[in-house]
Order: C-alpha cells, then structure tokens, then sequence
C-alpha cells in the first residue's frame, strides 16, 4: 500500500464537508426550511386571533408568543436531524468515519441551525412588527433568539440522537427537550419583555450567552454518544 | 505496512439470544476473511462489531495488537465498509456524493475518472441518485470503496442487486485489493472464487 | 476494594443481600416518620403567621428533598453505568425513576396545599420552587418515556443515563433561571430561610432522615424486581423460582 504519504484529511475539513452536504440537501428540498418558517409565522398568527387585537395586550405578550412560537418550531423541525442519515445508512457510515462523532454532529447541529434556526431569527422583526413591537426592542429580540436557537438546536440534538429510529419519535422528542428547554424560553421571552419595559435586561443576555457556549462544548459529545447508543 | 486484525474470545448478546460466543479469528495482510453463515445468523452483527458499532459481551478486537477500543479514530481511518444500506444521499448525485466521503476519509491517488470506467458509471455521474437502479448504487458504494486508501474493506453482502457480471468485477476488486496487500471481511452466503487465503468462520 | 464492588454487583448476591437489607431501611424509617408525624402535629407550636397550615412541611420538605436525590441517582447510577458497565448501576435508574416521580408529585400537591391558604389559590406560578419542582416532574416523565420506548433493555439504560446527565445539569440551570424569573415578577415563597426553632427543626430532621430511610427500602424493593426481570433468561432465576421458598 502506497497510502501512507496521504494525510487523513483534518477535522475542520471534516466539519465543513458535513455542513455544506447539508445545506446542499435542504437546496434541494427547500421545503425543509421553509416548512419551519411557516408554522413560526402561522403560532404567531394564531395568538391575537385566539385573544383579540387590542395593542395593549399584543405588546405585553409579544415577546412570549414569539419565543415560543420559535422554541416549538425549533422542536418540530428537529425530529428530521438524524431522520433521514439513520434511514438511508449515512448514519452508519458517520459512525465508521475516521473523523470524530462529536465534529460531525456538530456539523449537523451548525447545518441545522444554519437552515432553521437562522431564517427563523431573520423574519422575527416582521412578526414582531405585527405585536406593536418598539424597534429598539427588535434588536434585542433577535439577538435573544440568535443565542437561544444556537442552544436549542444544540439541546435538541441531543434528543435527536437519542430518538432517532424510535417509532414514537415525535412525540417523543418534544417531552424529553421541552423540560430542558424551558430555561432558554424563560430568560429569552423575560429578557425581551424587561427590554420592551424600559429595564435593565442584561443578566438575561449574558445567561443566553454562557448557555449557548456551554451547549456548542458539551452538547456534541453527549449527541456523539446518544447517536452511538441509538445505533447499536 | 503491517495492519492485521484479530480478536479474541468475542461473545455477543442482542436482546435475548446469544449470537455468538467465544468466537476468535487472526487476519493477516493479503487474506480474506469470510463469514458464512445463514440470514439471522449474525453476520451483520459480527461485521458491526468489528467496526466498534456494537458493544461486545466479552472479547476485544485488536488493529496491530492494540485494542481497538483505544485507538477507535485510527481504525476508522484504516477501514472502509460497505454496508448492506449503501449510506449515499439519494438527493445528491454521485460526484457530489463521493466528494463529501472524500473530506473525510484519506483518499487513493487513483483518477477517480479511471475508477467510475471500470466500475460502468461514468454517464450517471451528473444525476441525482435517486433515479439510478439499486445495482447502480451499489455500484457507486463500491466507488466509494476504491476511492479510500484504507487497507481493510468490510464488505456486508457485497453481491446483493448486482448482475453476474457485477459479482465477478466485486470479485476481481476484491482480489486486486488482497494482492495489494489489503484485507477483506466480507459477508456473504454464496461460493467466493478468489485465490488468495481465506480464513472462514462459521456462524 | 474492587472485589468487594464486583461482588456487590452480582445480581444473586445482590438479590439476597437487599432481602436482608430491606428491614434495616424500612423499621427505622417508619420510626422516624412516626415520631416526626407525632412531633409536628401535636409537639410543636403554631406558627403564628401561618397557624397550623405550615405543619404541612413535615411532608413536604422531605418530599422535595427525595425527588431532587432521586434524579441524582439516576444521573449518578446512569453515569457509573455508562463508564464502568455496570448493569446494576442502570437498574437504579430505572427502579429510582418512578419513585422520584412519585415524591415530585407529593412535593407538588403539599405544597399546593400549603400555598392554598397564603396565596388564596391553589397555584401560583410566581413561586420559584414549585416552578422548578414541576419542571423536575416533566423530566422525570421524560426519563421515564425514553425508557419505555425502547425495548432493548441494555440499550434503554445506556439512552436514559443519557438523557439523566444532561437532566441534572439542566436542574442546575432550571433552578437559577427560575429564581431569577420569579424575582423579576415579585414572585413571594412561603418559605422563609433561617428562621426555625430548634423544637421544629428537630422533627423535620427526624422525618428526613425517616422519608430516606423508607425511600432506601422502597429502591432495593423495587431494584430486587428489577434485577429478577432483567435476569429472567439465567440459571439462578430460574432455580430461585423452581426452589421450594419460591423465590424469597
């Protein structure tokens, strides 16, 4: 064998390949990223039909409304993560590859928020529009959901990976993350509303922050380790 | 190079039966390794094993008399498997494929022009793999297969949807591979023909 | 050391071993209990803002204890279990979970019961312990759910230890963000910290220390079927039942 002259290529191009895979995948099925969008923007359509349109009460629960609008829309378009790599064997190629599993389902969990997350993250302004949001307090808004959906996309690969190949995986999944969620949804929905009220809102943010980051070091291995269990 | 793989004293326990137990083997370079053994038997088992998919009962598996366990990422990058699920993206083509495979994994400096030829592939390169035929993909597996620079093949059923001309070229391969000084495990349940050393265990 | 551990985690020696335990855990702790039920209904005084309805406590701080300890052990066990593949260590989760569950939901009702009085309702969201001792039961059921899903049994107590560790680290987080929230909206407790007598401080210890006890024989009870099912294929399963005790 004449191979020893060739190096194994190294992680961060490992990482890129999976992310551009996928996101050239959701290219081809653009339906995946925009299936997400839609329910955001249909929860967020269905709150004032439910309670009335009074701008009083849209202003004060925007800010709710709209993280969990994003925090469920999260949820429905994770059970697909590992879905489709469990079904057609990629799962099982990731699990043989020479490069680390936590890089790879980092890399999935970036392609996934790449797609989801982050489209999510630009359209709130508009919806929060719609709730008399200030857009002063849009800012905010956005930032909040920008470290929030890093860290839900993170949490939620962990269940994800512990679901995939269950048949009730749906279900499933939203009762094992929404419990491990709820502390992003709280401090996200508060820190906007403390913004929308003239206070100091910045414990919140820098909370989100030490999250996310938390989620981007730990959450791949224990991703990396659920996926190796779900596969045995 | 002086890859070989053994293991010892492996026993596997899936749900309430015993697969396998006490079960040994030795492979050196230029040999294949042949699992026979009927459908249930644990072939596939076996094979996930080796690749560190599923945890043994009892038993290690050595790459160069190391545990395998300990050196898990360098394994991975000495093998290549071609799984009964090929684990090609039926979205992408087969360019686009193999160039995601070929991030990852070291790669042969062979043109892989030369490989889709001999492999019967060169016109399907541009479609998406979805609208190839099974024997097709299996085909553009095997590309996979021959684009790593790896020593060791793990070769799950590697006849399944392909013709006789199919079987023979995996033949072929598999026999260029062994005198390269590369190594097979492969699953099958029908007769090999190949003349280098065999070493068979029976399930 | 080790030996000792192994044979610990032998599930014959353990089976017998937690037979033989099992009183040990359970006549000191219905004691205790009992003294402390005595002690907090009649012994000590009235709270004189609260009157008697903060007698609730001596059920309640006991309860909220355990269903924080029991996650604890899952985790725990899930991890000895992950790193060390020790079976039995996975058997505790799963005996532990619905036991946690359990005393999360006792926790929750005393402790609506208690609020009852002083909030004039029997939920408030603005109380931060409760908040967070409700979220602690939708993890649990989580736990539990996961567990049930899968029907490998190894492969359900390896997902599980799973999800227990990424569970007690989210309780952690679950608490701080909870309490920062409800000081936000002006939450109130009905807890007061630092502020026991000695005469009701003596009981609760009493009735913690009863509720673990009772709590301890309740788990090998439960880990005692446990390991029977799990061992239902082997040799000792099968001579325990056809023995003439039948399987005591």
């Amino acid at each position: 064998m004449d191979s020893s002259n060739l190096q194994q290529p190294g992680i961060f191009a490992g990482l890129l390949a999976i992310i551009r895979r996928d996101l050239l995948l959701a290219w081809k099925r653009p339906g995946d990223v925009l299936n997400p969008l839609f329910f955001f923007a249909m929860v967020c359509t269905l709150f004032p039909l439910a309670v009335g349109p009074s701008a009083e009460q849209l202003t004060f629960s925007g800010p709710g409304v709209l993280w969990v609008a994003a925090l469920l829309s999260t949820l429905l378009s994770l059970n697909s993560l590992f879905m489709s790599d469990y079904e057609d064997g990629s799962l099982d190629q990731m699990l043989v590859s020479p490069q680390p599993l936590p890089v790879l389902a980092l890399g999935k969990t970036i392609a996934h928020w790449l797609i989801s997350g982050f489209p999510l993250v630009l359209i709130s302004p508009l919806l929060a529009m719609t709730y008399r949001m200030p857009s002063a307090v849009m800012g905010i808004l956005m930032l909040t959901l920008l470290l929030g959906t890093i860290s839900l996309s993170l949490l939620g690969s962990i269940g994800a990976a512990l679901t995939v190949g269950l048949h009730r995986g749906t279900a499933l999944l939203s009762l094992l993350i929404l419990p491990l969620a709820m502390p992003i949804l709280l401090l996200g929905a508060n820190t906007v509303s403390l913004a929308a009220a003239n206070d100091v809102y910045g414990t919140g943010i820098w909370a989100l922050g030490a999250y996310a980051i938390a989620s981007i070091s730990l959450a791949p291995y224990a991703t990396a380790a659920a996926l190796r269990i779900s596969n045995e | 190079m002086t890859a070989k793989l053994s293991a010892n004293n492996l026993t596997l326990i899936r749900g309430e039966s015993c697969l396998f137990q006490g079960l040994e083997f030795a492979l050196n370079p230029g040999e294949l390794l042949l699992l026979e053994g009927q459908n249930g038997s644990g072939k596939t088992s076996l094979m996930r094993a080796i690749a560190g998919m599923l945890s043994l009962e009892s038993g290690e598996i050595f790459w160069n008399d190391m545990p395998v366990s300990g050196q898990r990422q360098e394994f991975h990058g000495a093998l290549v498997w071609l799984a009964h699920r090929t684990g090609l993206k039926g979205d992408l083509t087969l360019v686009e494929n193999l160039r995601f495979e070929g991030s990852l994994r070291r790669q042969a400096k062979t043109d892989p022009e030369v490989i889709y030829e001999r492999l019967g592939i060169t016109r399907l390169k541009r479609l998406a793999l979805r609208s190839l035929s099974a024997g097709q993909q299996r085909r553009v597996a095997l590309a996979r297969m021959l684009m790593a620079a790896v020593p060791l093949w793990l070769m799950d059923e590697p006849f399944t949807n392909l013709d006789r001309e199919g079987r023979q070229l995996v033949m072929d391969l598999t026999q260029e591979h062994l005198e390269r000084g590369g190594m097979c495990v492969m699953a099958a349940h029908q007769d090999i023909k190949i003349a280098s050393p065999i070493v068979r265990v029976r399930l | 050391m080790w030996k000792f551990f192994h044979q610990m985690a032998s599930p014959p020696y353990f089976y017998r071993l937690a037979a033989t335990l099992i009183p040990w855990f359970a006549i000191p702790g219905l004691i205790l209990i009992a003294y402390g039920a005595y002690a907090g209904l009649f012994l000590v005084s009235m709270d004189y803002q609260q009157g008697d309805a903060f007698r609730i406590i001596y059920v309640h701080v006991p309860s909220a204890y355990l269903s924080m300890m029991a996650y604890m052990m899952m985790a725990v066990g899930g991890g000895i279990g992950l790193i060390w593949r020790l079976k039995l260590a996975h058997a505790v989760g799963a005996a532990a979970a619905p036991l946690g569950a359990a005393f999360t939901f006792l926790a929750l009702v005393t402790g609506s019961i208690w609020g009852r009085p002083m909030w004039g309702t029997w939920w408030e969201w603005g109380d931060p312990r409760l908040t967070s001792e409700l979220i602690l039961l939708f993890l649990y059921f989580g736990y539990m759910a996961l567990r049930s899903s899968i029907d490998d049994t190894a492969k359900a107590d390896k997902a599980s230890a799973v999800l227990a560790l990424v569970g007690v680290v989210n309780v952690v987080i679950v608490h701080f963000s909870v309490e920062w929230w409800s000081s936000l909206h002006q939450g109130q407790t009905v807890f007061k910290k630092g502020t026991m007598d000695a005469d009701m401080r003596i009981p609760l210890f009493a009735m913690l220390i009863g509720f673990s006890f009772v709590f301890g024989a309740m788990l090998l009870r439960r880990l005692r079927t446990e390991v029977l099912f799990r061992e239902r294929r082997t040799r000792w399963v099968r001579e325990l039942v056809l023995s003439p005790e039948g399987g005591k």
